[in-house]
């Protein structure tokens, strides 16, 4: 007999403590701060109550980084910014800078290292993405080549703060919508039930899990070819791909029936109104890699009519709070279709029920 | 030298564009890397037919059940044999990173070394679950590529039915509008759980997320189950010299139109420095030598929109803590919830006050452990059996600051109001 192999035992360590980490400024003036401003888009000046000063500038990054890119963004830290970085919820990289002088040059060699500097204030941000097509076990479509089409016909809104606040956007490769709430989502919408591959159901599937998973109960177990299987209800399918993570042969992807959705008005803040979910707004657009020119073209049309027409500070949701639905929709020329008004759970509450209509 | 590239034209066409190129770094790793010669083969094959190629399974190190996600190729020919074989294997670690995201760049480079070693040199920076997610090994480097990762000092995140990695905002580290220390809170809640995030036992995904104020910059309130966002409950605090310069600079009508006019409950007012009221929960900064912006806080929902606008000027008031709210997700299965208020306000500033936020996770933890359904977030827990029920389970007084209005409807029956009533009106006298 073999003598047993003597396996490494992990250390439960948990999250690591940040102290270490910090810039020296940041470590130094922890829960010390007094203000902050943006001198120039993509830097952030704060100010300590000790008269410490700290300049942040933030830049775009591909989020899936390969470790050339990863290498080349710690040069450039430790040149500049004392070997300290941190990142933003967006994928944004911040290099911490105690020298104004040495801002400029840091912004010049990030430019030129192909890091476009920006996605401060009101700007439009990275967008916050998921995995796609690259690791995702069920996506419709992919993520990082989306957020690359979308953010290349973003670019100088990232790196300039021209837009009325903050625009946060958001890309989904299936309904469960990891990518979250965004002033504008782009979400994958299917459109047709599951296709269901009967051989499979009864080896690969528990199939009370995934009948239980229906939100519409639309899914019941059934004998299909002598076979134990499930069958759908497809008069009540809403298409939302909830069975297919349990169920794989219950596939859901159609590259030509399922489509993109965009949603607009999601905000997490609490400032102003209380925060927001984002409503859909669009649907029917083709899933047409490698640059979705469709939805590029719908994002970048609400975006356009929002810069244009919103007034400083409000956001995505608080100016269609004050134009109204109905002036969203004759502004940006969206249609607005039966399937924007909403049937499900609590539905009453988004319908109109007042006299209120802006003519 | 890795194997000679597949041909790529529909990728190829996402290395053009202004914007960095995951592309292109992906062929740069692909000159070292068959599995990444291959993954770009099978990503190619995705965007021909719009489908994904992967599928689940099981794959972990040794004393951990999760944080591990496997990724096994589906994409077979005929005889059932992967058409990329060198990226047939590409599973995922998620690792915590440090609260808040900061790195040294000694150790991004550790981890970039690592990776290479042991991995396909794929990192992203982060997931949305906030884990450092290193992309693409085999099953038989995971182990190797964990253990030195784990001696560096990190740790696995969660996946699976099981605590998540948690999120924190930069917070005290660089934000004036911190109102308590979300590292710490952070640390100190989740480290609680790691058996309950590396042995997946509970009946769906539960997470935390710490925000230092009501701006939420980590989606605390749409994205955890457990939202602890920063917020105070004194005045204001104000900063003349700021107060003058910042309307020196920006002029009554910006103040009008986006500060006073924006506040959601109309507690702010231009008034005569002279004609400012007194009263201990009154605000007030000097604009000039004559106007003053009041603010009534008794009116304010702490909502930092004024603060935003005129930072340093107008600021969180020194009597800082948090909210709790539970139950936020995102779509399946109900719909999107957000988190409610169920501790209106906290005080976390010693750790005795951080041990009482770490046993109420403890219990809110043991309570969903115990009643929820399989693959039932918090918040579908509570809309299936009620607020009042979940607080009374877990001994929490109602407070009227969780609701948006009072019960709507009649159907509800009220045969113990007055043994409710008699216990309200102890604690009062008791207090």
């Amino acid at each position: 007999m073999n003598a047993p192999v003597q396996m490494r035992r992990p250390k439960e360590t948990g999250v690591p403590d940040n102290k270490k980490y910090l810039h020296p400024l940041l470590a130094k003036n922890y829960g010390n701060w007094r203000y902050h401003d943006r001198p120039r888009p993509g830097v952030l000046h704060h100010v300590s109550h000790s008269g410490d000063e700290v300049w942040s500038v933030r830049a775009g990054t591909q989020r899936q980084m390969d470790v050339h890119t990863i290498r080349k963004l710690c040069d450039i830290a430790d040149n500049f910014a004392e070997g300290r970085v941190r990142f933003t919820i967006r994928s944004n990289i911040e290099f911490m800078v105690s020298d104004e002088k040495k801002v400029a040059p840091l912004i010049v060699d990030l430019e030129q290292s192909g890091f476009p500097v920006g996605g401060t204030g009101n700007s439009v941000s990275m967008i916050s993405h998921t995995q796609g097509f690259l690791h995702c076990d069920i996506p419709g479509t992919d993520a990082s080549g989306v957020v690359k089409a979308l953010m290349d016909e973003l670019y100088d809104e990232f790196k300039r703060e021209e837009m009325p606040n903050r625009v946060h956007l958001s890309t989904s490769c299936c309904e469960i919508n990891c990518g979250g709430q965004a002033d504008i989502a782009i979400i994958m919408q299917h459109t047709k039930p599951p296709v269901i591959n009967h051989d499979l159901v009864a080896n690969i599937c528990e199939r009370p899990t995934v009948v239980a998973r229906c939100p519409v109960a639309a899914i019941r177990p059934a004998m299909v070819n002598g076979k134990p299987s499930l069958e759908i209800d497809e008069s009540k399918c809403m298409c939302c791909g909830a069975c297919y993570p349990p169920c794989p042969p219950m596939q859901i992807n159609d590259p030509v029936n399922s489509k993109l959705a965009i949603w607009v008005g999601g905000k997490n803040s609490n400032a102003r109104g209380k925060p927001t979910f984002m409503k859909m707004v669009a649907s029917g657009l083709p899933n047409n890699a490698p640059r979705w020119p469709e939805v590029a073209e719908v994002v970048k049309n609400i975006l356009h009519v929002y810069k244009e027409d919103a007034r400083p500070w409000e956001r995505m949701a608080d100016w269609i709070d004050r134009i109204g639905w109905a002036r969203f929709f004759e502004k940006t020329g969206l249609p607005f279709t039966k399937y924007l008004i909403d049937d499900w759970t609590g539905s009453r509450y988004n319908l109109n029920a007042s006299t209120h209509i802006r003519f | 030298m890795a194997k000679k590239l597949h041909d790529t034209p529909n990728l190829d066409e996402l290395e053009s564009g202004p914007w960095p190129s995951f592309v292109t770094g992906l062929k740069a790793l692909a000159k070292d890397k068959d599995s990444v010669v291959d993954l770009l083969g099978q990503l190619e094959t995705s965007y021909r037919t719009m489908k994904g190629y992967w599928k689940g399974g099981t794959v972990g190190v040794f004393g951990y059940g999760g944080g591990v996600i496997p990724r096994f190729t589906e994409l077979k020919d005929e005889n059932g044999e992967p058409v990329y074989k060198d990226a047939a294997e590409f599973h995922t670690l998620r690792i915590m990173p440090p609260a808040g995201m900061h790195y040294d760049t000694d150790t991004l480079r550790k981890f970039c070394d690592i990776w290479e070693k042991h991995g396909s040199g794929l990192i992203a920076l982060h997931g949305q679950s906030g884990d450092i997610m290193l992309q693409g090994c085999t099953a038989e480097n995971v182990q190797k590529a964990f253990d030195e990762v784990n001696e560096m000092g990190f740790d696995m995140g969660g996946a699976g039915p099981a605590v998540r990695t948690g999120m924190s905002c930069v917070g005290a580290a660089r934000c004036e509008q911190s109102c308590y220390d979300e590292a710490k809170a952070h640390v100190a809640v989740v480290n609680t759980f790691l058996d309950d995030m590396h042995r997946p036992a509970l009946p769906y995904k539960f997470k935390f997320k710490f925000s230092g104020c009501p701006n939420d910059c980590m989606n605390a309130i749409q994205r955890s189950d457990m939202a602890i966002i920063g917020t105070w409950r004194d005045n204001i605090r104000t900063d003349d010299v700021l107060g003058k310069k910042w309307f020196a600079k920006h002029g009554m009508n910006e103040l009008v139109n986006d500060v006073v006019a924006r506040c959601p409950t109309r507690a702010i007012q231009i008034k005569e420095i002279g004609a400012v009221r007194k009263d201990a929960h009154i605000s007030a900064v000097a604009l000039n030598d004559t106007q003053a912006l009041e603010i009534d806080n008794k009116d304010c929902v702490r909502c930092m929109h004024c603060i935003n606008v005129m930072t340093g000027a107008l600021a969180p008031g020194k009597d800082k803590g948090a909210t709790v709210l539970i139950g936020g997700k995102s779509h399946l299965k109900i719909g999107a919830l957000m988190g409610t208020v169920i501790i209106p306000f906290m005080k976390l500033e010693t750790d005795e006050d951080l041990g009482k936020l770490v046993e109420f996770a403890q219990r809110t933890i043991d309570f969903f452990a115990e009643n929820a359904l399989e693959h039932e977030r918090t918040g579908e827990m509570i809309e299936r059996i009620g607020l009042a029920n979940f607080l009374e389970a877990m001994e929490i007084d109602v407070d009227p600051a969780m609701v948006n209005s009072p019960r709507m409807n009649p159907y509800v029956r009220t045969d113990g109001w007055d043994d409710e009533v008699a216990k309200i009106n102890a604690r009062k006298q008791a207090a």
